[in-house]
Parts: C-alpha cells; sequence; structure tokens
C-alpha cells in the first residue's frame, strides 16, 4: 500500500488491517491443508484406492508431513538459472493469489477491506499471477519450463476474457461490482437461476485459469513434466503449491459468490452465514476434484480453440442478454429462458460432436460382423 | 516406401528448438529418448535413440542351454512373458519334431491370452495416463492384479515365469485353476467395461485421439507394422488366423479391425481385444482335456538336431518371430528374433510428422512399445 493512504488512517486501524491480514493468511493455509488432504481422499476414492491413512486418523495429518518434508528438502538452484527470476518468480505468484483474497468476503462483515470495485480488482489481480508462472519457465534455464511458461501465458490470457465477461454480466444484474451488493441482490433468487450459461463458462474458465484439469496443459506431467515448476525443489515449489491451491479455493468462491448467493442460506443469520459459504465453496471444489479424477487432458491449440470460438462468443452472448433483459425491464424468467436455450444449443452441439464417433465404431463393428461371415461362409469353420 | 524428407536437423533453422525427451522422461514407456525440433509447439523432426537397455540377448542365448534360454525370453517382452515362452517353445519342438501333449497346449494358450489381456489393460491404463486421464489405470490395474494373481498361482511368479518347457510344461496348474480363471475372468470383463465406459468415447479423448498419426494401410505395411497396429489401419492380418500355430484352429474369435489407423483406433482396437481374448479363454477352459503335462523328454539334456528353423507368434505388440539355428550341439548357434515393438517403432517418425509435442507422448503410447524387447 502507498504510504500516502497508510498515514491517512489511524494507528488503530491501520493494527486491525495488520491482524486482519494475519488472520487471513492463517485461515488460507489451513485452507489450503484441509485441501490436499480433500483432494487425495476424493480422487482416491474414485479410484479405488483408500488415499492416505498412515498419518493420524484417516490420514488427517498428511498435508502436515508433505509440508514438513516439503520444507526440510534441499532447495536446489540451477546452476545456469536466472537467479533473480528464479527467486522472484514463485513471490509474484503466491502474492498475487493472496492479495484477491483481501477483497472476497466470507460473510458480511469477514473480509479484510470491502472495496466498491471488488469484482474489477479481483479479476486485475487474477492475472498478476500468469506474470510469475512466466517468469519462472524462463528463470529456470529450462525447456520443459520455457513451453510451459508461454503456455500458462497463452492459455490464461485467452480464458481471462470469458471471466471478465461473465463478470460484466453479474455486475449488470446485479448493478454493482461490490462483492456484498452482489450477494445481497441474490436474496431473492441466486443468480444461478437466472444465469445458466454464466455459471457454465465462469466455472470452465475458471478451471482454465487455475489450470486444472482437463486444462492442466502448464505443467501437463505426461508432457512436458510439470511445465514452469520442473526445476523447482523444496519450499519454493511449496509457495506455487500454495498458490495454486488458493486460488482454486478463490475461483470456487467467486463462482459460490457470483451465482450461489454467497453466504445466505436457511438457518443461519448474520455473520454465521460463513458456515453456507464454506460449506458451498467446498461443494464447488468438490466438482473441481471430481473432474479431475474423470477427464483427460486438451491440447494446447484445442484449449485455445476452444477458448475463442466457444468461449468468448459465448461469453459475449452473456453479456448481450444480460443488458437487454436489464435495460427493457424483462422479467426475470425471460433472461433464464434465454440463458437456458444457449446452453442446450451448445450442448447439443457438443452432443453431436461427441456421437460422431460412436457411429463411426457401429460402422465398423457392423463391418467387422461382415467380414467374418463372409469367411465362415467361404471356409466353414473346421476343428484341427 | 514413401520418401523421406530431407532431414533437417542437419541444417535447421536457428528458431528451431532442440528438445529432448527421454530416456527419464515419463512418457516414453522406459528408457526411450526423442530428440525433438520443434518450431514453437509443432514438431518438425524427430530422432529416436534406442539401446539403453541392451543386454545382448540373443548373443546371450548363444551360451546357454536349450532349457536356460526360456528365461532369457521372458525378459525380453517383460509385459507378455508367456508369450515370449511359448514362441521359443515351439521354435526348438518344430526343431526336433517333438509332440506336446494337448492339455500343455490348451494351458499355454490359456496363459497367453491371459497375458495378452494383461499387457492390454497395462496399455490401456498408460493410454489414458499419457492423455491425462488418471482414473481409468486404476481399474485397469485392478483387473491387471487379478491376472497377475493367477500367474504367480500357476508359476509362482508374477513376472519372468519360467514355466513353458520345451515339449510342455514345468508342472501342472493348481487344482482349482480352471475355477480361479473363471472367477478372474468375469471380473477382468467388468474392470474393463468399465475404464472403456469412462474412457473410450469421452469427448477429450476423442479430439486428443481421433485423426492423430493416421497410417493407411499401405503406409502401415510398407513399415512393417504388426499387431494392433497394423489392424488398426484396415489390414485384416493375426497370425492366429492366417498361420494358426499350437491349438488356436478350434476357437471362434474375431480379429478386430480399424477404419482410420489412427491412434484412437490403436486404442479401441486393444479394448475390443480384451474381449476376444476373454472368449478364447473360456472356450479353452470348457474344452481343456485331462492328461500329462510334463515334457517327454524329462530332464535330459536337449541336443536338437543341426538345422534351423523360424516361427512366428501373434504377441500382443505384434508378430514376433525367432530365427534359430541349431548345430547339433546342445546350445542353440544363433537366436534372431524380429521383436514386434522394434518394427513398429520404425514408424515412428512418419506418424510424428507435422504433430504437436503433445501428440509426440500419445502417438508413442499408441505404438505400445516395451523397450526390453526393443533394445533386447
Amino acid at each position: 500500500m502507498p504510504a500516502t493512504i497508510l498515514l491517512a488512517i489511524s494507528l488503530t486501524d491501520f493494527i486491525w488491517l495488520v491482524v486482519g491480514l494475519f488472520i487471513m493468511f492463517s485461515v488460507l493455509s489451513g485452507v489450503v491443508l484441509s485441501l490436499t488432504w480433500l483432494e487425495r481422499k476424493l480422487l482416491g476414492r474414485l479410484q479405488l484406492r483408500l488415499g492416505p491413512t498412515r498419518t493420524g486418523p484417516m490420514g488427517i495429518l498428511q498435508p502436515m508431513a508433505d509440508a514438513l518434508k516439503l520444507i526440510l528438502k534441499e532447495d536446489i538452484i540451477p546452476a545456469s538459472s536466472e537467479k533473480v527470476l528464479f527467486w522472484v518468480a514463485p513471490i509474484i505468484v503466491v502474492v498475487s493469489a493472496f492479495m484477491i483474497w483481501v477483497t472476497i468476503p466470507g460473510s458480511q462483515n469477514a473480509v479484510i477491506q470491502n472495496l466498491d470495485m471488488g469484482l474489477f480488482y479481483i479479476i486485475a489481480f487474477s492475472v498478476v499471477g500468469i506474470l510469475g508462472l512466466v517468469l519462472a519457465g524462463w528463470g529456470s534455464a529450462n525447456k520443459y519450463g520455457t513451453l510451459g511458461g508461454l503456455r500458462a501465458a497463452a492459455q490464461l490470457i485467452s480464458y481471462e476474457i470469458p471471466i471478465i465477461m461473465v463478470a460484466i454480466s453479474v455486475g449488470i444484474l446485479a448493478q454493482s461490482l461490490d462483492m456484498r451488493e452482489i450477494v445481497s441482490q441474490q436474496d431473492d433468487y441466486i443468480f444461478m437461476l437466472v444465469q445458466p450459461l454464466g455459471l457454465v463458462i465462469f466455472f470452465i474458465a475458471g478451471l482454465a485459469e487455475v489450470g486444472r484439469t482437463p486444462f492442466d496443459i502448464y505443467f501437463a506431467e505426461s508432457e512436458i513434466v510439470g511445465g514452469p515448476f520442473v526445476e523447482y525443489s523444496g519450499a519454493h515449489w511449496s509457495v506455487f503449491f500454495l498458490a495454486e491451491y488458493i486460488n482454486t479455493f478463490a475461483i470456487a468462491a467467486l463462482v459460490v459468490i457470483l451465482f450461489f448467493g454467497g453466504w445466505s442460506g436457511p438457518w443461519l443469520s448474520g455473520d454465521w452465514g460463513i458456515v453456507w459459504f464454506l460449506f458451498k465453496v467446498y461443494m464447488v471444489i468438490m466438482v473441481i476434484f471430481w473432474v479431475r479424477g474423470t477427464f483427460p487432458r486438451l491440447r494446447i491449440d484445442q484449449l485455445m480453440a476452444f477458448a475463442w470460438k466457444v468461449m468468448v462468443p459465448l461469453s459475449f452472448l452473456s453479456v448481450v442478454m444480460t443488458a437487454v433483459y436489464k435495460f427493457y425491464e424483462w422479467p426475470a424468467w425471460s433472461l433464464t429462458l434465454m440463458s437456458s436455450a444457449g446452453l442446450l444449443v451448445v450442448g447439443y452441439l457438443i452432443y453431436k460432436r461427441m456421437t460422431g464417433p460412436t457411429k463411426l465404431v457401429a460402422e465398423v463393428r457392423s463391418r467387422q460382423e461382415a467380414l467374418e461371415a463372409s469367411r465362415r461362409a467361404s471356409a466353414p469353420a473346421g476343428g484341427n | 516406401m514413401t520418401q523421406m524428407p530431407d532431414n533437417p536437423v542437419a541444417n535447421a533453422e536457428p528458431v528451431e528448438m532442440l528438445l529432448n525427451m527421454g530416456p527419464q522422461h515419463p512418457s516414453t514407456h522406459g528408457v526411450f529418448r526423442m530428440v525433438l525440433w520443434v518450431d514453437g509447439e509443432k514438431i518438425v523432426d524427430v530422432v529416436p535413440h534406442i539401446g539403453y537397455l541392451h543386454r545382448g540377448s540373443e548373443k546371450l542365448c548363444e551360451g546357454e542351454q536349450y532349457n536356460q534360454v526360456i528365461t532369457l525370453f521372458d525378459r525380453m517382452d517383460y509385459i507378455a512373458n508367456f508369450n515370449n515362452e511359448h514362441l521359443y517353445c515351439r521354435a526348438v519342438e518344430k526343431l526336433m519334431g517333438l509332440e506336446v501333449s494337448e492339455r500343455s497346449e490348451y494351458i499355454r494358450v490359456i496363459l497367453c491370452e491371459l497375458n495378452r489381456i494383461a499387457s492390454h489393460m497395462l496399455f490401456i491404463a498408460t493410454m489414458g495416463l499419457d492423455a491425462g486421464a488418471m482414473t481409468p489405470s486404476m481399474f485397469c490395474f485392478r483387473g491387471r492384479e487379478r491376472i497377475q494373481g493367477l500367474f504367480e498361482s500357476v508359476s509362482g511368479a508374477r513376472m519372468m515365469h519360467n514355466y513353458f518347457r520345451i515339449g510342455g510344461l514345468k508342472e501342472d496348474v493348481p487344482e482349482d485353476f480352471v475355477q480361479q480363471v473363471r472367477e478372474v475372468l468375469d471380473l477382468v470383463k467388468k474392470d474393463t467395461e468399465e475404464s472403456d465406459k469412462l474412457l473410450s468415447f469421452n469427448e477429450i479423448f476423442l479430439a486428443r485421439l481421433k485423426n492423430i498419426a493416421v497410417m493407411t494401410a499401405e503406409d502401415a505395411i510398407d513399415y512393417g507394422l504388426t499387431g494392433p497396429c497394423l489392424r488398426a489401419s484396415g489390414v485384416d492380418y493375426d497370425v492366429r488366423k492366417a498361420a494358426p500355430y499350437s491349438v488356436y484352429d478350434r476357437f471362434d474369435f474375431d480379429v478386430p479391425i480399424g477404419l482410420d489407423g489412427d491412434c484412437w483406433d490403436r486404442y479401441y482396437l486393444r479394448v475390443q481385444e480384451v474381449y476376444q481374448s476373454i472368449r478364447i479363454v473360456e472356450q479353452a477352459l470348457d474344452q481343456l482335456p485331462e492328461g500329462d503335462v510334463t515334457s517327454s523328454l524329462g530332464r535330459r539334456l536337449l541336443r536338437p538336431p543341426a538345422g534351423e528353423v523360424y516361427v512366428r507368434a501373434e504377441n500382443p505388440r505384434g508378430e514376433l518371430g525367432v530365427y534359430l539355428v541349431s548345430d547339433g550341439t546342445d546350445k542353440p548357434y544363433r537366436i534372431k528374433v524380429r521383436p514386434p515393438s522394434f518394427c513398429n517403432l520404425s514408424a515412428l517418425r512418419h506418424m510424428l510428422r507435422d504433430s504437436w509435442i503433445a501428440d509426440s507422448v500419445v502417438i508413442l503410447g499408441a505404438l505400445d512399445i516395451v523397450l526390453g524387447e526393443v533394445d533386447r
């Protein structure tokens, strides 16, 4: 924060700010630990495994063991690396990840600093992390790393556009970019009901933004063996890991705030709403982990084609629909109808593409059977 | 043979980057090394390097007695041990004109087909991993573990069984073998269906594999591809049907063929072959005769008559051939192996032309090479 702003606030406020930031840091670190455990456990269940079992009951202490191991590991810095970039890159990535959380509210008052332009601020800061990834790839003087860094830049910048567009359409709906205002606008109906298209775009683009499967292209283990992180080890690597999980958590939190009514829910009022918020966020995160356990990875050109040919036009459509709806003050169900229709059309097109190859296989099978039949007819199958 | 382009490595533009994949890369399926010349994400040329696992198996065979060579064959294609043992035993039996008892031939076929299933399941698992899907690999490994357990109960080892003998088997199978195999087959069928449903027609998986590295039937024959890689290109050629050996002519099974000859066809063909192998094993279990399985030769030192013989078999990876020359002593004079992985690998450069870096992984994965066999 610039010094002028620091001077303008009183000492008490300043102390509270520091305390708040400290709490945020601790809570987020705790969340990351819980997420790593949850991911291991959930993926294990999906894959017929048990996940961690040896460290504490149900392996609950596994994240501690992981963290301890990473911190105690030797931190190797390659001799040919660009030392400054190599050191700065993780810091950029992790700081931008934490900065986003300054203005994401967990409930009405559980926020460090609510901003009128909260959504704008969040989206602006989510791009900064890319710089760190590119620097990490370049600085480690590794070809896999460089490729990964460039892939990250291309991927994240492309998927930033749909995210921005959907955020704009939510902003139009709520007539505000203030996160608290957006949530309070969803008292009557959550935005998911009027903007299902926006939710789907935001969720998919969000997955790409944090590089989760099927968009884990920039660190694709089976191709470029970890991408920008390939030369990092020990504490440096754990910082990237931390940032990745915080970003995943942030995307899930944004999905919940923008589309699922944030901390509003029955039975719990006031700041107890944070329980609802956490519940919803963890549900979204479980979906992200579920996707990871199910899908293969796209290729970079398919990823870009999907961004520019599907996601970007759809997100523009979403903005236009919302703007028209708001301008003419149509009833809410009209937007639901428009948005769902858009979703259905796209879904149908993708379904068509999916069934194409299935027909192909049916054709192969029938050809196969015809071949077998003709062979049997020509030469009766005899023993010996 | 199609004309190769001029080697771009020799006069590469400075914009191209040399990217070394392997031998420690996780997706090269062993110690294989590809030196890729890439222009951005596009592959310009590839230079494959083999030999990291070279143990001189063929030469070692010349120093071993005939019965001892079996263990060396186990270590060539270490994913399909039984198939390798079977072929070598057949070679020596043909040279000596030995008759093998019906029961041992049936047990050999059952074990070979089970081994084919296990090998294909490993392929499906790694194919998924190469494309970035983690979960199918676990489904397939569950099935493969069941088959491995069966192998262990039969031969005492999960790999490198050393169970087949020239003229028979080491010993008879356990008493509840038939029952065990039937149970395992049911479970394996379910496992395969599960991963098939999850992976085969997944939109992303199709996008990654369909129309990648297309080999026309002419190209495939020119490069000497065999096995699933050849049949994926639409050529109906399977040694089990084309030149039936052992007791394969007594079973009713189909030879699946692909339509386009792309990576997805190579993948899906193997899924279909798993079902066909299950059919063969079921029929073999029904027909399994009683009798003796040990070799009529006993434990005598083998001295086949001087002469030469070539035999071939349909291995999970393609056509395995053995050329064996005997000079009448107790050790083979020369053994030359035609490993399917090595011959299939020769098409790699053709397949990788104009593909992406990410494709190189799935293309190599779809060839399904075993480096123990490539390098021998």
